[in-house]
């Protein structure tokens, strides 16, 4: 997959010309001479191309750039590179958070964004696209009879009763590498002790740590791995092959905000306003659902499973981003998860 | 006479002038609530801003010979609680910034160990309210200042601001309206006894020269007092004129009749034509003074005695039978028939009898004067309405376009009748009497001649 997404890099914008590390590249055409609307984005592209293309249809005369990149490169590239992109697509919300709070935003106002809930938006330049919760993969499959957990302390209980079973074959997020899973663990360890006993007990089986949800996915298809905790859910239910469960924890899941936000380095702001307003209004909810599956901004559906939680937007994420809390929360994060083989 | 241009309203600049107290406490009351809540507005983000700082105070200690702090969630999730502002934070000791934004501002004066220091700068293109503190971390046994400084923007102080201030606008609008109502009340209220004091000068009749009576504020009372001399030398002035008047005529009258019948002696005892001629001129110029000289007496005693008006009740129907008696034999010598609707029913009035029997023989007068002679001269008197109406109407000249409110003034005459006798007295004494009878004279050019008409309200005694 990685390799067909690699072909498609155009060469004269290859990894060298920029400070930060693109994963994927593509151009969408409207003809030469066309403005260009340029998207840095932390979703893959063969997810988002669908919806890149309904965007078009409606904008025949728009030419869309579209880069994905890790939200850590995303960051690094707007906040440090100053590179000139339009809209900013991230699933970190945290790092979307400390961009637009350090300056790095556009406001854009229009009757689309008023009419965004107020958990879906902050400080008029942040504005959420999709509400993604964070779920437990297993492959039923390889449990056998074991009970399928409902709860944190259910999943404690699973993995550190059958060690033998599960030694090498669960699996989360790298914390070093990926914004997103950082953003799931720090939103765990706030809302309840049970993630640390978690991650002790995870620490013992020798987990596989990865940067990407797909790649977990990937993982509980093929049998190599049983438990996949903090996967995002839309890209499992997508994926979901009969023999696996996504699971939806009672006691708490998390919901991830997909965050738009239009750079103040955007060469074309105007364009980067109208792609946000398309994202977030009536229409572009309706072509997110359709064509990517992911699940538009929608309070009733969140109102209906009092345990989803939307992470809170505002100033509250930059707290986990404090370059002291950051090393202090990695470092505890690491000797819970990392420890030497016995 | 013109009258003089009336300077400024005394309502109008007492309403001005309340009106600019009224805006300038309008002023003073949106500015000040202004004022005072974007003090109190800037308290609460101090103290919110002072509390986040505190409880990310109270996280420092020291691990392995390092300062270490546990930045907790609340400290910046309360500083956007209410509205999404954006927050900026350093943690610095004197050697090294450990955390945060490296290039926030220090205050300009270091914040002590007991006080925070708050102040406002512009970091990054914002405004920023911020707050300073100091504590000390032991760290190896070695106290160490450490300063932490939290930021954040202004967009809730923004937004209480506006919603304060166009709070304070309709504040003080409203205020300003309703003083504006009040002042109006209160200048109207104000004002009323000069009105009524005008209204009371105003209502008086032309020749009413009694003092006001009608009571006066203080500050008016010198006006009213004034007012009161001036009527009062006035009316000196005028009786004095008058009275004069009619002494002179009555001793010019006297005379004058002498004069006459001496000369209407002479006329008979006459024997060359020249002489008589001479002498019928004489009779005829000292028949013109008599008159005049009678009319100017008959005004000066109808001015008098309209303003001490004495009303009894007569009957213009018998006075009109005595006038006509009386006045029968100067129509015989111009051959003007006098011709009466007969006068056997009485037509009461209430009035001063000898001015009503001067304003009769003075329209009778006339008539019989500006007739051509050998014409009739038509007399009726009947009720109209509520009012007995005496018409006396002549075949004469008319009144070649004048009309009667200028042939009413004192020695105006018309136009057309430099040859006959007249003084130009007798309509302005007719009109004075119905005048003061409250009742009116008019005059009214016919084919033929004109017709007199006196309407005086009917007496019904009660």
């Amino acid at each position: 997959m990685r390799k067909i997404i690699l072909a498609m890099l155009c060469a004269c914008l290859g990894g060298g010309a920029w400070g930060y590390e693109i994963q994927a590249q593509r151009l969408f055409s409207a003809g030469d001479g066309a403005p260009v609307l340029r998207i840095i984005s932390t979703g893959d592209l063969e997810l988002f191309a669908p919806l890149i293309i309904a965007f078009q249809a409606q904008n025949p005369n728009i030419s869309i750039d579209y880069t994905v990149a890790s939200s850590g490169a995303l960051y690094a590239a707007i906040a440090e590179e100053g590179a000139t992109f339009d809209v900013a697509l991230s699933s970190a919300m945290d790092l979307q958070t400390k961009l637009a709070n350090d300056g790095f935003a556009l406001t854009q106002i229009s009757t689309n964004t008023a009419a965004l809930p107020d958990w879906a938006r902050w400080a008029d330049r942040i504005f959420a696209f999709t509400q993604e919760p964070a779920v437990v993969l297993i492959s039923r499959a390889g449990i056998g009879d074991l009970p399928v957990p409902q709860t944190r302390q259910d999943l404690i209980a699973l993995l550190r009763d059958n060690p033998e079973l599960f030694m090498g074959r669960v699996g989360t997020y790298d914390l070093r590498l990926s914004g997103l899973g950082y953003l799931f663990a720090t939103q765990d360890a706030r809302q309840s002790d049970a993630y640390w006993r978690l991650a002790e007990v995870m620490g013992s089986l020798s987990p596989r740590l990865y940067c990407c949800s797909s790649d977990m996915i990937n993982d509980i298809a093929s049998g190599e791995l049983l438990v996949a905790y903090n996967v995002i859910g839309s890209y499992a239910d997508a994926r979901q092959e009969p023999s696996d469960s996504v699971i939806y924890l009672i006691d708490y899941t998390h919901v991830m905000l997909r965050t738009a936000l239009i750079p103040a380095s955007a060469p074309n702001p105007d364009l980067g306003g109208l792609f946000v307003d398309f994202l977030i209004g009536p229409q572009g909810r309706a072509e997110i659902r359709s064509q990517t599956g992911l699940p538009p901004i929608d309070g009733a559906a969140l109102a209906e499973f009092s345990h989803f939680r939307p992470i809170p937007m505002g100033a509250g994420l930059l707290v986990y981003l404090d370059q002291l809390k950051h090393r202090a929360f990695l470092d505890e994060w690491i000797a819970a998860m990392v420890q030497p083989e016995n | 006479m013109k009258a003089p241009r009336p300077s400024q309203s005394l309502r109008r600049r007492l309403l001005i002038q309340l009106l600019g107290v009224a805006a300038v406490l309008s002023a003073l009351i949106y500015f000040g609530v202004r004022a005072i809540a974007e003090q109190a507005a800037e308290a609460t983000q101090d103290n919110i801003l002072g509390a986040s700082a505190t409880t990310i105070a109270e996280e420092l200690g020291a691990q392995d010979g390092e300062i270490v702090v546990d930045i907790p969630y609340a400290a910046f999730s309360m500083l956007g609680a209410i509205n999404a502002e954006r927050v900026f934070y350093r943690i610095e000791t004197d050697a090294e910034t450990l955390t945060g934004y490296d290039d926030l501002p220090l205050p300009a004066i270091a914040p002590s160990l007991l006080a925070p220091v708050y102040y406002t700068i512009n970091y990054r293109g914002v405004g920023l309210r911020v707050v300073a503190l100091q504590r000390l971390v032991t760290v190896q046994d070695r106290p160490v200042v450490v300063t932490i400084i939290v930021g954040q923007t202004r967009n809730g102080h923004a937004a209480i601001t506006s919603r304060v201030a166009n709070l304070a606008a309709s504040l003080g609008i409203g205020f300003f309206i309703l003083a504006g109502l009040l002042n109006w009340v209160a200048t109207e209220r104000a004002l009323g006894p000069v009105r009524r004091v005008a209204l009371a000068v105003g209502r008086r009749g032309p020749a009413d020269l009694s003092p006001l009576r009608q009571p006066m504020p203080r500050e008016l009372a010198p006006l009213s007092t004034a007012l009161n001399d001036f009527m009062a030398r006035l009316r000196a002035a005028l009786t004095r004129t008058e009275t004069f008047i009619a002494e002179a005529a009555h001793h010019v009258r006297t005379p004058l009749a002498t004069v006459r019948s001496q000369a209407e002696i002479a006329l008979r005892l006459a024997e060359t034509e020249d002489s008589r001629r001479a002498l019928r001129a004489v009779i005829r110029a000292v028949e013109e003074s008599g008159r005049s000289a009678g009319q100017l007496l008959d005004h000066a005693m109808v001015t008098f005695r309209s303003e001490h008006l004495e009303p009894a009740e007569v009957d213009l129907s018998e006075m009109l039978s005595h006038a006509l008696r009386a006045l029968t034999p100067s129509a015989d010598i111009k051959d003007v028939t006098l011709q009466v609707s007969p006068l056997d029913t009485p037509a009461k009035v209430l009035g001063d009898q000898l001015l009503i029997e001067s304003a009769i023989r003075n329209m009778l007068d006339n008539a019989i004067k500006y007739t051509p002679a050998d014409s009739t001269v038509t007399i009726s008197l009947g009720q109209v309405g509520g009012s007995h109406v005496l018409e006396i109407c002549d075949q004469g000249r008319g009144l070649a376009g004048a009309d009667l409110a200028a042939l009413s003034i004192r020695f105006e005459r018309g136009n057309n009748v430099a040859d006959v006798v007249g003084s130009g007295l007798g309509l302005t004494i007719i009109q004075e009497v119905a005048t003061s009878h409250g009742g009116s004279f008019t005059l009214a050019q016919m084919t033929e001649g004109v017709c007199a008409k006196l309407s005086l309200p009917c007496y019904v005694p009660a």
